[in-house]
Protein backbone atom coordinates (compact mmCIF):
# COMPACT_ATOMS: atom_id res chain seq x y z
CA UNK A 1 0.00 0.00 0.00
CA UNK A 2 2.77 2.32 1.18
CA UNK A 3 4.97 1.26 -2.11
CA UNK A 4 2.11 2.76 -4.17
CA UNK A 5 0.94 5.72 -2.36
CA UNK A 6 4.82 6.91 -2.63
CA UNK A 7 4.47 5.76 -6.54
CA UNK A 8 1.12 7.96 -6.49
CA UNK A 9 2.42 10.55 -4.94
CA UNK A 10 5.82 10.95 -6.91
CA UNK A 11 3.65 10.69 -10.70
CA UNK A 12 1.74 13.56 -9.33
CA UNK A 13 4.62 15.99 -8.51
CA UNK A 14 6.35 14.72 -11.67
CA UNK A 15 3.33 15.34 -13.40
CA UNK A 16 2.22 18.87 -11.92
CA UNK A 17 6.26 20.03 -12.39
CA UNK A 18 6.21 18.60 -16.11
CA UNK A 19 3.45 20.55 -17.05
CA UNK A 20 3.79 23.80 -14.99
CA UNK A 21 7.38 23.50 -16.33
CA UNK A 22 6.32 23.34 -20.13
CA UNK A 23 3.57 26.06 -19.53
CA UNK A 24 5.64 28.48 -17.83
CA UNK A 25 8.11 28.23 -21.24
CA UNK A 26 5.25 28.72 -23.36
CA UNK A 27 3.43 31.19 -21.42
CA UNK A 28 6.96 33.24 -21.88
CA UNK A 29 7.29 32.48 -25.26
CA UNK A 30 3.42 32.33 -26.52
CA UNK A 31 3.24 36.25 -24.59
CA UNK A 32 6.02 37.29 -26.82
CA UNK A 33 5.13 35.60 -29.96
CA UNK A 34 1.78 37.55 -29.62
CA UNK A 35 3.25 40.24 -29.26
CA UNK A 36 5.55 40.60 -32.24
CA UNK A 37 2.15 39.25 -34.17
CA UNK A 38 0.83 41.95 -33.14
CA UNK A 39 3.00 44.54 -33.75
CA UNK A 40 4.48 42.87 -37.55
CA UNK A 41 0.74 41.92 -38.88
CA UNK A 42 1.93 39.87 -41.91
CA UNK A 43 4.34 38.38 -39.95
CA UNK A 44 1.54 37.64 -37.02
CA UNK A 45 -0.38 35.69 -39.63
CA UNK A 46 2.43 33.17 -40.28
CA UNK A 47 3.09 32.86 -37.01
CA UNK A 48 -0.32 32.16 -36.17
CA UNK A 49 -1.36 29.78 -39.10
CA UNK A 50 2.54 27.86 -37.94
CA UNK A 51 1.14 27.31 -34.36
CA UNK A 52 -2.09 26.09 -35.88
CA UNK A 53 -0.30 23.82 -37.64
CA UNK A 54 1.51 22.27 -35.08
CA UNK A 55 -2.12 21.97 -32.92
CA UNK A 56 -3.44 20.10 -35.86
CA UNK A 57 -0.67 17.72 -35.33
CA UNK A 58 -2.05 14.20 -33.78
CA UNK A 59 0.17 14.15 -29.87
CA UNK A 60 1.40 10.63 -30.42
CA UNK A 61 2.62 11.76 -34.40
CA UNK A 62 4.49 15.08 -32.90
CA UNK A 63 5.59 13.14 -29.62
CA UNK A 64 7.03 10.42 -31.58
CA UNK A 65 8.43 12.53 -34.27
CA UNK A 66 10.30 14.61 -31.40
CA UNK A 67 11.50 11.82 -29.40
CA UNK A 68 13.52 10.99 -33.31
CA UNK A 69 14.86 14.24 -32.88
CA UNK A 70 15.53 14.61 -28.30
CA UNK A 71 15.61 10.68 -27.52
CA UNK A 72 13.76 9.59 -24.91
CA UNK A 73 13.13 11.56 -21.42
CA UNK A 74 11.35 14.12 -20.26
CA UNK A 75 13.16 17.18 -22.14
CA UNK A 76 11.25 15.40 -25.03
CA UNK A 77 7.72 16.00 -23.20
CA UNK A 78 8.39 19.30 -22.03
CA UNK A 79 9.45 20.22 -25.94
CA UNK A 80 5.95 18.68 -27.09
CA UNK A 81 4.06 20.65 -24.59
CA UNK A 82 5.28 23.61 -25.15
CA UNK A 83 4.63 23.39 -28.60
CA UNK A 84 0.95 22.51 -28.48
CA UNK A 85 0.61 24.87 -25.29
CA UNK A 86 2.06 27.93 -27.67
CA UNK A 87 -1.10 28.48 -29.47
CA UNK A 88 -3.84 29.36 -26.69
CA UNK A 89 -1.62 31.54 -25.13
CA UNK A 90 -0.38 33.40 -28.45
CA UNK A 91 -4.06 33.47 -29.95
CA UNK A 92 -4.95 34.84 -26.50
CA UNK A 93 -2.29 37.78 -26.37
CA UNK A 94 -2.91 38.79 -29.66
CA UNK A 95 -6.47 38.51 -29.58
CA UNK A 96 -6.39 40.31 -26.12
CA UNK A 97 -3.85 43.16 -27.71
CA UNK A 98 -6.23 43.85 -30.83
CA UNK A 99 -9.50 44.38 -29.14
CA UNK A 100 -7.77 47.08 -27.02
CA UNK A 101 -10.10 50.32 -27.86
CA UNK A 102 -8.63 53.09 -30.14
CA UNK A 103 -9.34 55.39 -27.96
CA UNK A 104 -7.11 53.99 -24.86
CA UNK A 105 -4.57 53.26 -27.56
CA UNK A 106 -4.50 57.14 -29.18
CA UNK A 107 -4.40 58.20 -25.08
CA UNK A 108 -1.53 56.74 -24.46
CA UNK A 109 0.36 57.84 -28.09
CA UNK A 110 -1.16 61.36 -27.09
CA UNK A 111 0.56 61.36 -23.22
CA UNK A 112 3.68 60.83 -25.50
CA UNK A 113 4.36 56.88 -24.01
CA UNK A 114 7.46 54.95 -25.86
CA UNK A 115 6.40 51.62 -27.68
CA UNK A 116 7.85 49.64 -24.44
CA UNK A 117 5.60 51.76 -21.73
CA UNK A 118 2.70 51.22 -24.35
CA UNK A 119 2.95 47.64 -24.38
CA UNK A 120 4.10 47.09 -20.24
CA UNK A 121 1.85 50.23 -18.94
CA UNK A 122 -1.64 50.00 -20.87
CA UNK A 123 -1.53 47.30 -23.57
CA UNK A 124 -0.50 43.75 -21.94
CA UNK A 125 -2.29 45.16 -18.91
CA UNK A 126 -5.53 45.68 -20.52
CA UNK A 127 -4.75 42.12 -22.72
CA UNK A 128 -4.50 40.28 -19.62
CA UNK A 129 -7.76 38.22 -18.84
CA UNK A 130 -7.72 36.89 -22.87
CA UNK A 131 -3.73 35.73 -21.90
CA UNK A 132 -5.30 34.25 -18.81
CA UNK A 133 -7.81 31.93 -20.99
CA UNK A 134 -5.29 30.91 -22.98
CA UNK A 135 -2.67 30.03 -20.06
CA UNK A 136 -6.01 27.92 -18.27
CA UNK A 137 -6.78 26.15 -21.65
CA UNK A 138 -3.20 25.30 -22.95
CA UNK A 139 -3.01 23.96 -18.74
CA UNK A 140 -5.98 21.69 -19.23
CA UNK A 141 -4.62 19.92 -22.67
CA UNK A 142 -0.96 19.59 -21.43
CA UNK A 143 -2.05 18.17 -18.51
CA UNK A 144 -4.19 15.29 -20.62
CA UNK A 145 -1.11 15.03 -23.17
CA UNK A 146 1.30 14.72 -20.32
CA UNK A 147 -0.19 10.93 -19.88
CA UNK A 148 1.34 9.97 -23.34
CA UNK A 149 4.75 10.91 -22.19
CA UNK A 150 5.30 7.35 -20.93
CA UNK A 151 5.06 6.39 -24.13
CA UNK A 152 8.56 8.36 -24.94
CA UNK A 153 10.28 7.43 -21.69
CA UNK A 154 8.91 10.64 -19.30
CA UNK A 155 7.27 10.71 -15.67
CA UNK A 156 4.53 11.33 -14.71
CA UNK A 157 0.92 9.53 -14.11
CA UNK A 158 1.31 7.99 -17.70
CA UNK A 159 3.37 5.29 -16.18
CA UNK A 160 0.86 4.23 -13.61
CA UNK A 161 -2.08 3.66 -16.14
CA UNK A 162 0.14 2.48 -18.77
CA UNK A 163 1.41 -0.14 -16.35
CA UNK A 164 -1.92 -0.64 -15.29
CA UNK A 165 -3.52 -1.17 -19.38
CA UNK A 166 -0.19 -3.52 -19.64
CA UNK A 167 -1.45 -6.06 -17.22
CA UNK A 168 -5.57 -5.26 -17.49
CA UNK A 169 -5.79 -3.99 -14.37
CA UNK A 170 -8.85 -1.55 -13.94
CA UNK A 171 -7.69 -0.23 -10.46
CA UNK A 172 -3.97 0.55 -11.60
CA UNK A 173 -5.57 2.63 -14.84
CA UNK A 174 -7.89 4.58 -12.47
CA UNK A 175 -5.39 5.05 -9.67
CA UNK A 176 -3.18 7.40 -12.30
CA UNK A 177 -6.31 8.80 -14.63
CA UNK A 178 -8.76 9.87 -11.28
CA UNK A 179 -6.06 12.76 -10.37
CA UNK A 180 -5.52 13.70 -13.72
CA UNK A 181 -9.25 14.20 -14.44
CA UNK A 182 -9.38 16.28 -10.92
CA UNK A 183 -6.71 18.59 -11.63
CA UNK A 184 -8.13 19.32 -14.96
CA UNK A 185 -11.29 19.97 -13.56
CA UNK A 186 -10.16 22.11 -11.05
CA UNK A 187 -7.89 24.06 -12.98
CA UNK A 188 -10.86 24.52 -15.35
CA UNK A 189 -13.39 25.50 -12.96
CA UNK A 190 -11.23 27.77 -10.50
CA UNK A 191 -9.80 29.22 -13.68
CA UNK A 192 -12.66 29.88 -15.12
CA UNK A 193 -14.04 31.43 -12.11
CA UNK A 194 -11.14 33.81 -12.12
CA UNK A 195 -11.35 34.34 -15.70
CA UNK A 196 -15.21 35.56 -15.02
CA UNK A 197 -13.89 37.87 -12.34
CA UNK A 198 -11.78 39.46 -14.86
CA UNK A 199 -13.47 39.90 -17.40
CA UNK A 200 -15.97 41.32 -15.81
CA UNK A 201 -14.33 43.57 -13.36
CA UNK A 202 -11.82 45.12 -16.10
CA UNK A 203 -13.91 44.98 -19.16
CA UNK A 204 -17.68 44.62 -19.50
CA UNK A 205 -17.34 42.78 -23.25
CA UNK A 206 -17.70 39.43 -24.81
CA UNK A 207 -15.37 37.32 -24.84
CA UNK A 208 -14.29 36.06 -27.95
CA UNK A 209 -12.03 32.94 -26.50
CA UNK A 210 -15.36 31.67 -24.87
CA UNK A 211 -18.07 30.45 -27.00
CA UNK A 212 -18.83 29.27 -29.48
CA UNK A 213 -15.63 27.02 -29.81
CA UNK A 214 -13.08 28.08 -32.07
CA UNK A 215 -9.97 27.15 -31.04
CA UNK A 216 -8.29 23.61 -30.98
CA UNK B 1 16.61 7.86 -49.13
CA UNK B 2 16.63 5.29 -46.71
CA UNK B 3 12.76 6.51 -45.72
CA UNK B 4 11.84 6.62 -49.46
CA UNK B 5 13.24 2.58 -49.85
CA UNK B 6 11.32 2.03 -46.80
CA UNK B 7 7.81 3.71 -48.32
CA UNK B 8 8.75 1.72 -51.34
CA UNK B 9 9.11 -1.44 -49.45
CA UNK B 10 5.89 -1.33 -47.68
CA UNK B 11 3.40 0.59 -49.52
CA UNK B 12 0.87 -1.40 -49.42
CA UNK B 13 0.89 -1.64 -45.26
CA UNK B 14 1.17 1.95 -45.55
CA UNK B 15 -2.11 2.61 -47.75
CA UNK B 16 -4.09 0.15 -45.54
CA UNK B 17 -3.20 1.95 -42.62
CA UNK B 18 -4.30 5.13 -44.06
CA UNK B 19 -7.17 3.65 -45.03
CA UNK B 20 -8.15 2.00 -42.26
CA UNK B 21 -6.94 5.13 -40.38
CA UNK B 22 -9.99 7.05 -42.43
CA UNK B 23 -12.45 4.27 -41.96
CA UNK B 24 -12.01 4.75 -38.15
CA UNK B 25 -12.27 8.80 -38.08
CA UNK B 26 -15.66 8.51 -40.85
CA UNK B 27 -17.68 6.32 -38.50
CA UNK B 28 -16.61 7.76 -35.31
CA UNK B 29 -16.76 11.37 -36.07
CA UNK B 30 -20.52 10.68 -37.92
CA UNK B 31 -21.27 8.42 -35.17
CA UNK B 32 -20.73 11.64 -32.72
CA UNK B 33 -22.72 13.77 -35.36
CA UNK B 34 -25.55 11.26 -35.41
CA UNK B 35 -25.40 11.62 -31.52
CA UNK B 36 -24.50 14.77 -30.53
CA UNK B 37 -26.76 17.01 -33.28
CA UNK B 38 -30.32 15.93 -31.79
CA UNK B 39 -29.10 16.14 -28.57
CA UNK B 40 -27.71 19.64 -28.64
CA UNK B 41 -30.76 20.23 -30.86
CA UNK B 42 -32.91 18.98 -27.51
CA UNK B 43 -31.20 20.81 -24.99
CA UNK B 44 -31.80 24.03 -27.10
CA UNK B 45 -35.93 23.32 -26.13
CA UNK B 46 -34.88 22.39 -22.52
CA UNK B 47 -32.05 25.05 -21.37
CA UNK B 48 -32.27 24.34 -18.36
CA UNK B 49 -30.83 20.80 -18.41
CA UNK B 50 -27.89 22.18 -21.40
CA UNK B 51 -25.30 23.47 -18.31
CA UNK B 52 -25.08 19.84 -16.37
CA UNK B 53 -25.36 18.25 -20.12
CA UNK B 54 -22.44 20.06 -21.42
CA UNK B 55 -20.24 20.32 -18.03
CA UNK B 56 -20.99 15.90 -18.01
CA UNK B 57 -19.44 15.91 -21.92
CA UNK B 58 -16.44 18.16 -20.45
CA UNK B 59 -15.74 16.27 -18.12
CA UNK B 60 -15.62 12.97 -20.51
CA UNK B 61 -13.17 14.88 -22.87
CA UNK B 62 -11.00 15.75 -19.80
CA UNK B 63 -10.13 11.84 -19.62
CA UNK B 64 -6.71 11.06 -21.58
CA UNK B 65 -7.06 8.98 -24.50
CA UNK B 66 -5.13 6.57 -22.91
CA UNK B 67 -7.28 5.53 -20.44
CA UNK B 68 -10.41 5.58 -22.01
CA UNK B 69 -8.75 3.16 -24.58
CA UNK B 70 -7.47 1.32 -21.75
CA UNK B 71 -10.95 0.83 -20.35
CA UNK B 72 -12.13 -0.23 -24.11
CA UNK B 73 -9.18 -2.69 -23.80
CA UNK B 74 -10.78 -4.29 -20.67
CA UNK B 75 -13.95 -4.08 -21.15
CA UNK B 76 -14.31 -4.97 -24.96
CA UNK B 77 -11.11 -6.13 -25.67
CA UNK B 78 -8.96 -5.65 -28.94
CA UNK B 79 -9.98 -4.45 -32.39
CA UNK B 80 -12.06 -2.20 -34.49
CA UNK B 81 -15.54 -1.97 -31.85
CA UNK B 82 -13.79 -1.08 -28.51
CA UNK B 83 -12.12 1.86 -30.73
CA UNK B 84 -14.98 3.03 -32.41
CA UNK B 85 -16.85 3.39 -29.05
CA UNK B 86 -14.16 5.41 -27.58
CA UNK B 87 -13.63 7.83 -30.32
CA UNK B 88 -17.60 8.34 -30.92
CA UNK B 89 -17.59 9.22 -27.16
CA UNK B 90 -14.79 12.25 -27.94
CA UNK B 91 -16.23 13.32 -30.96
CA UNK B 92 -19.94 14.49 -29.42
CA UNK B 93 -18.30 17.10 -27.17
CA UNK B 94 -17.45 19.82 -29.63
CA UNK B 95 -20.40 19.07 -31.88
CA UNK B 96 -22.89 19.08 -29.23
CA UNK B 97 -21.49 22.33 -28.05
CA UNK B 98 -21.68 23.98 -31.42
CA UNK B 99 -24.88 22.81 -32.17
CA UNK B 100 -26.46 24.07 -28.70
CA UNK B 101 -24.90 27.58 -29.09
CA UNK B 102 -24.92 27.64 -32.85
CA UNK B 103 -28.89 27.82 -31.90
CA UNK B 104 -29.06 29.79 -29.08
CA UNK B 105 -27.00 32.61 -30.74
CA UNK B 106 -29.54 32.92 -33.47
CA UNK B 107 -30.94 36.72 -33.13
CA UNK B 108 -34.08 36.78 -31.66
CA UNK B 109 -35.43 39.21 -34.37
CA UNK B 110 -35.30 36.40 -36.75
CA UNK B 111 -36.77 33.54 -34.44
CA UNK B 112 -39.47 36.21 -33.57
CA UNK B 113 -40.14 36.95 -37.11
CA UNK B 114 -40.47 33.05 -37.57
CA UNK B 115 -42.86 32.92 -34.63
CA UNK B 116 -44.41 36.00 -36.01
CA UNK B 117 -45.58 34.74 -39.65
CA UNK B 118 -46.90 31.59 -37.76
CA UNK B 119 -44.31 28.88 -38.31
CA UNK B 120 -44.45 25.54 -36.16
CA UNK B 121 -41.23 24.80 -34.08
CA UNK B 122 -40.24 22.02 -36.66
CA UNK B 123 -40.83 25.11 -39.30
CA UNK B 124 -38.67 27.20 -37.24
CA UNK B 125 -36.05 24.80 -36.67
CA UNK B 126 -35.31 23.27 -40.34
CA UNK B 127 -35.54 26.95 -42.50
CA UNK B 128 -34.45 29.31 -40.01
CA UNK B 129 -32.04 27.97 -36.69
CA UNK B 130 -30.18 25.66 -38.37
CA UNK B 131 -29.17 27.20 -41.73
CA UNK B 132 -28.11 30.05 -39.24
CA UNK B 133 -26.34 27.81 -37.12
CA UNK B 134 -25.08 25.94 -39.94
CA UNK B 135 -21.54 27.42 -40.21
CA UNK B 136 -21.18 27.45 -36.13
CA UNK B 137 -22.05 23.78 -36.35
CA UNK B 138 -19.58 22.55 -38.85
CA UNK B 139 -17.28 24.50 -37.25
CA UNK B 140 -17.83 21.94 -34.24
CA UNK B 141 -17.57 19.04 -36.24
CA UNK B 142 -14.30 20.42 -38.12
CA UNK B 143 -12.39 20.34 -34.43
CA UNK B 144 -13.96 16.88 -33.67
CA UNK B 145 -12.38 15.60 -36.93
CA UNK B 146 -8.80 16.42 -36.22
CA UNK B 147 -9.22 15.35 -32.75
CA UNK B 148 -10.30 12.28 -33.69
CA UNK B 149 -7.56 11.77 -36.11
CA UNK B 150 -5.42 12.36 -33.53
CA UNK B 151 -6.82 10.28 -30.88
CA UNK B 152 -7.45 7.24 -33.52
CA UNK B 153 -3.66 6.92 -33.78
CA UNK B 154 -3.73 6.06 -30.16
CA UNK B 155 -6.12 3.22 -31.17
CA UNK B 156 -3.18 1.73 -32.49
CA UNK B 157 -2.77 0.66 -29.08
CA UNK B 158 -5.75 -1.76 -28.62
CA UNK B 159 -5.36 -3.75 -32.57
CA UNK B 160 -8.05 -1.14 -34.35
CA UNK B 161 -5.38 -0.55 -36.77
CA UNK B 162 -4.80 2.78 -38.68
CA UNK B 163 -1.54 4.58 -38.97
CA UNK B 164 -1.29 4.50 -35.17
CA UNK B 165 -0.30 1.12 -35.46
CA UNK B 166 3.15 2.00 -37.73
CA UNK B 167 3.81 4.42 -34.85
CA UNK B 168 3.43 2.29 -32.04
CA UNK B 169 5.23 -0.71 -33.72
CA UNK B 170 8.03 2.42 -34.19
CA UNK B 171 8.05 3.23 -30.75
CA UNK B 172 8.34 -0.27 -29.35
CA UNK B 173 11.08 -1.21 -31.84
CA UNK B 174 12.76 2.19 -31.65
CA UNK B 175 12.66 1.81 -35.32
CA UNK B 176 12.46 5.56 -36.70
CA UNK B 177 10.91 4.74 -40.56
CA UNK B 178 7.87 3.00 -38.77
CA UNK B 179 7.88 6.37 -36.74
CA UNK B 180 8.00 8.99 -39.75
CA UNK B 181 5.02 6.58 -42.08
CA UNK B 182 2.94 6.60 -39.28
CA UNK B 183 3.41 10.18 -38.27
CA UNK B 184 3.46 12.18 -41.30
CA UNK B 185 0.79 10.98 -43.02
CA UNK B 186 -1.39 11.26 -39.98
CA UNK B 187 -0.49 14.69 -39.43
CA UNK B 188 -1.15 15.74 -43.06
CA UNK B 189 -4.17 13.77 -42.81
CA UNK B 190 -5.53 16.39 -39.88
CA UNK B 191 -4.49 19.07 -41.32
CA UNK B 192 -6.17 18.09 -44.91
CA UNK B 193 -9.46 17.22 -43.27
CA UNK B 194 -9.25 19.93 -41.02
CA UNK B 195 -8.45 22.65 -43.87
CA UNK B 196 -11.56 21.17 -46.39
CA UNK B 197 -13.75 21.46 -43.84
CA UNK B 198 -13.11 24.74 -42.65
CA UNK B 199 -13.67 25.62 -46.79
CA UNK B 200 -17.14 23.78 -46.52
CA UNK B 201 -17.90 26.13 -43.23
CA UNK B 202 -17.52 29.17 -45.00
CA UNK B 203 -19.44 28.51 -47.87
CA UNK B 204 -22.17 27.63 -45.22
CA UNK B 205 -23.03 31.01 -44.46
CA UNK B 206 -26.67 30.96 -45.11
CA UNK B 207 -27.14 33.47 -48.05
CA UNK B 208 -30.09 35.50 -46.31
CA UNK B 209 -27.16 36.54 -43.24
CA UNK B 210 -25.04 37.23 -45.72
CA UNK B 211 -26.67 39.79 -47.81
CA UNK B 212 -27.89 41.09 -44.01
CA UNK B 213 -23.78 41.25 -43.32
CA UNK B 214 -23.38 43.40 -46.75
Amino acid sequence: MSAISTELLQGILQHLLLVSAAVGIATLLGVLLGVVAYWVRGLGNVLLLAAEIIQTIPSLALLALLMILFGLGNTTLVVGLVLYALLPIMRGTHTGLQNISPHLREAARGMGMSRLQRLFGVELPLSFPLIFSGVKIALVNSLSVAVMGVLIGAGGLGGIIYRGIQSLQMQRILLGAVPVVLMALLLEYGMSFVEKWLTNTRRPQTHPLNSPEETI
Amino acid sequence: MKFAEFVGKNHQILLDSLLRHIELVTISVLGGMLLAIPLGIWLTRHRRLAGPVLALAGTVQTIPGLVMLGFALILLGTGMLPAVVVLTLYAILPVLRNTYLGIVEVDRGYTEAARGIGMTDLQMLCSVELPIALPTIVSGIRLSTVYIVSWTTLAGMIGAGGLGDLIWTGLATYNKQYILAGAIPSALLALVLGGLISLLERRLVSAGVRRARV
